[in-house]
């Protein structure tokens, strides 16, 4: 398990070939990528903090995935995993994000001023509106990989850093393992409470060691700006509301982490952050801006359209459930939200969701009139 | 170069803020580990590079029982046991009934040296069952333990049993490479492991690379068992139906014997040293790694309120026959010693043979409505 990388060292004693992972019944970014030559060349190098190659794809290696889901099979266990081991990150983020270059630059647009209406989707069809993302602390091994000495130094810098919130954004902060079981019932009603993970890709790359040790939820008094500490990256924060106004919904979250990430900065621990893959995060998918931005919207004619699939792909939208992703959508409502990370701004991908949404709302009513919407197909953006 | 990186950052920060909270928990680590032991031993590390955090992160993620105590700690190689002493000394003495530092392990596999065993009453006793563990010296154990160790020994291991003959002779069922066919038999012959779904065992790096080199291998007459990289590198079965547990016991002790000499005459060795007997990667295994147990019908006896008290007198545990935390089904219980080291694996089996008998006569007795006080043992 991950601290000691001594244990790298007699590994090498090993040829490649008694160390290479068997990955034929695997279907993950990671088994696609990883080649005997690129394993032969990452096998003996390690970051600042000690994460090996085997650390990366532990998680893929003991989760071969599904016929029909690619999921990524890797982690990155500090902010130089992504350099350190780029032989096989490039191709998998390459893979992962349409096409994304090791030479490709990523924009970040926090200023919501930059979005183009987004405050009036019709609150007959959208039901609530939610914007999250991640944000790792620089200086800080990630989730697989930090200690509890680490972890609990993100909490109390995240606690101080929230604590400072004011106006709309002041709140509280619920350290999962000093919870009163009152406390507990009030965060699970308000669908906050997040549980020790238990999807066997989180647990195997090592992210619910010392649970519940400096996790926490962090949320204002209206309920309507919401962090989690130590879960999956460093940081979690959501912006939320009832009904349509994602143009709210954004403002919220761009204010609420611009002001997150001054106090972090104070303290000399800025955001990680390059300009080639932007926010780094645990998972190579959440790569760039780590957004999703999405609706619950009302969909029971349109998401039976024979064109429903081919709409959200042009519109570079996907759909889940609304208990998130891999569940099914109940009574004809879907989780639409973009479906991109890497390559786009913040600004640009909520603007991919309003007006996505926004066109979704209208082929609704007039299949609900019985009319075509053969008219309205968009192009592919 | 391949320093234990990590382990030194964490050294910055001070033993109170990377000391683990243990507030909530009831396992033998959590009894016994204090800041000042993990001040002494977060800076070592094992010749592999197994420290104390990788020890104890089990005991951490499972805080346990209230009524159940177990381990919380594991070992990722041999050096564990004296690089860490003063963390599993004071464990294994409270794990083993006070088994001191300074203690020496008797190892017997002489089958000869067991008295009787082989006339247990089969009105009552359904089967009969002896286990352990080894483990390869000069590898880590499956904590620990790279895909290429743990291929290497799963090919020692299949060479080795190959060459087993006569009633031994057998075959190597590879996890990963297991038939339809072969699957459904093994799940038929109560045979196969599956992954494991304990939080204590995946807490620990135990499932890593799973299925890759895990395997089940058994002889033609299904009397011999080995599970090959599962929980230690080697888990060793010998058991059939009925109460001759001296048949059973003399097929464990050859089979095991025959094992170790074709791993010596390729230069391996068991793990073993003459305190703590066979190295394996529980403490609680530690010594015999021996389990020898029966399936008994005893639907009075274990009704009646002297039971426990029975079965502690006579050294012996109580289980469901699907194994440790099981419930016990139509009054068949699963009784076995309760001891690992400090007893030799002779003394233990003779406990069983001879706790299991007397068990039965009291049986016997309930079932004519008789008194049982005048057969109570003394504590042995």
């Amino acid at each position: 398990m991950p601290f000691g990388n001594t244990h790298n060292n007699f590994k090498l004693n090993y040829k490649v070939e008694e160390e290479f992972p068997d990955l034929s019944k695997h279907n993950n970014h990671m088994a696609k990528v990883l080649t005997k030559e690129i394993y032969t060349k990452l096998r003996d190098k390690q970051t600042p903090t000690g994460f090996t190659v085997d650390d990366v794809i532990q998680t893929g290696v003991d989760n071969p995935g599904h016929p029909y889901i690619m999921t990524v099979g890797c982690v990155a266990g500090d902010e130089e995993s992504y350099e350190v081991f780029k032989d096989l990150l490039d191709p998998i983020i390459s893979d992962r994000h349409g096409g994304y270059k090791a030479t490709d630059k990523h924009k970040t647009d926090l200023n919501f001023e930059n979005l183009k209406g987004g405050d009036d989707l019709d609150p007959n069809y959208v039901l609530s509106s939610r914007v999250r993302t991640g944000r790792s602390i620089k200086g800080y091994a990630l989730p697989p990989h930090n200690s509890r000495g680490e972890r609990r130094a993100v909490e109390k810098l995240s606690v101080e850093a929230l604590n400072i919130l004011d106006g709309e954004f002041k709140g509280k902060y619920y350290p999962l393992k000093s919870m009163t079981d009152a406390e507990q019932e009030q965060l699970i009603a308000d669908h906050f409470l997040f549980d020790k993970p238990i999807s066997p890709l989180l647990l195997a790359a090592g992210m619910a060691r010392d649970w519940p040790d400096a996790r926490g939820i962090w949320h204002n008094e209206n309920k309507t700006f919401l962090v989690w500490v130590n879960e999956e990256d460093h940081l979690r924060v959501i912006s939320m509301q009832k009904g349509g106004n994602m143009k709210e919904v954004f403002r919220r979250f761009c204010v609420g982490l611009q002001k997150i990430e001054e106090t972090f900065k104070k303290h000399n621990h800025g955001f990680m952050w390059n300009e080639h893959l932007g926010f780094v995060l645990t998972c190579p998918s959440n790569l760039g801006t780590g957004l999703r931005g999405g609706v619950h919207v009302k969909l029971p004619k349109l998401s039976t359209h024979a064109k429903f699939e081919e709409i959200l792909t042009r519109l570079r939208l996907q759909k889940r459930g609304t208990g998130g992703v891999d569940t099914a959508s109940v009574g004809g409502v879907f989780d639409i939200s973009n479906a991109d990370r890497l390559g786009s701004s913040e600004v640009e991908q909520v603007q991919c969701v309003v007006d996505g949404v926004k066109l979704m709302v209208e082929m609704e009513k007039k299949l609900e009139k019985g009319e075509s919407i053969d008219s309205m197909i968009p192009a592919q953006k | 170069p391949f320093g234990n990186s990590h382990n030194q950052l964490k050294m910055k920060y001070s033993t109170e803020q990377e000391y683990p909270d243990l507030s909530k928990h009831n396992n033998h680590m959590a009894k016994v580990l204090t800041p000042a032991i993990y001040e002494k031993l977060r800076s070592k590390q094992t010749p592999s590079g197994f420290t104390v955090d990788d020890v104890i992160q089990t005991g951490i993620d499972n805080p346990g029982h209230p009524f159940i105590m177990t381990v919380g700690c594991v070992a990722g190689d041999e050096e564990t046991y004296a690089v860490f002493k003063e963390l599993l000394d004071p464990v294994i003495q409270e794990r083993h009934g006070g088994y001191k530092p300074s203690d020496k392990h008797k190892t017997d596999l002489n089958p000869n040296n067991l008295k009787g065993g082989d006339d247990l009453d089969s009105n009552y006793v359904l089967s009969s069952r002896v286990r352990t563990g080894r483990s390869i010296r000069g590898f880590c154990l499956p904590p620990h333990c790279s895909r290429g160790e743990r291929r290497a020994i799963e090919n020692l291991s299949v060479e080795a049993l190959g060459a087993l003959t006569g009633d031994l002779k057998g075959k190597y069922y590879a996890l990963k490479n297991m038939t339809e066919a072969e699957q459904q038999q093994l799940i038929d012959d109560h045979f196969l492991f599956d992954k494991p779904v304990s939080p204590l065992l995946l807490a620990s790096g135990m499932g890593r690379d799973w299925p890759d080199a895990r395997g089940i291998w058994h002889n033609d007459n299904k009397t011999f068992l080995v599970w090959v990289n599962e929980e230690d590198h080697l888990r060793v079965i010998s058991m059939q139906k009925g109460g001759n547990m001296r048949e059973v016991f003399n097929r464990f002790c050859t089979g095991l014997t025959k094992i170790e000499e074709l791993f010596k005459n390729k230069k391996h060795q068991f793990m073993w040293n003459e305190h703590l007997g066979y190295i394996l990667t529980c403490p609680s295994n530690l010594g015999t790694g021996l389990r020898a147990g029966v399936h008994v019908k005893l639907p009075n006896l274990s009704k009646n309120n002297k039971f426990e008290d029975v079965l502690k007198r006579l050294r012996l545990q109580k289980r469901g026959t699907g194994g440790v935390d099981t419930a016990a089904v139509g009054g068949v219980f699963d009784i076995s010693n309760a001891d690992r080291l400090g007893f030799s694996e002779v003394e233990l089996m003779q406990m069983v043979v001879d706790g299991v008998r007397l068990l039965i006569e009291m049986e016997k007795q309930l079932e004519k409505g008789q008194s049982i006080d005048d057969l109570m043992p003394a504590q042995k």
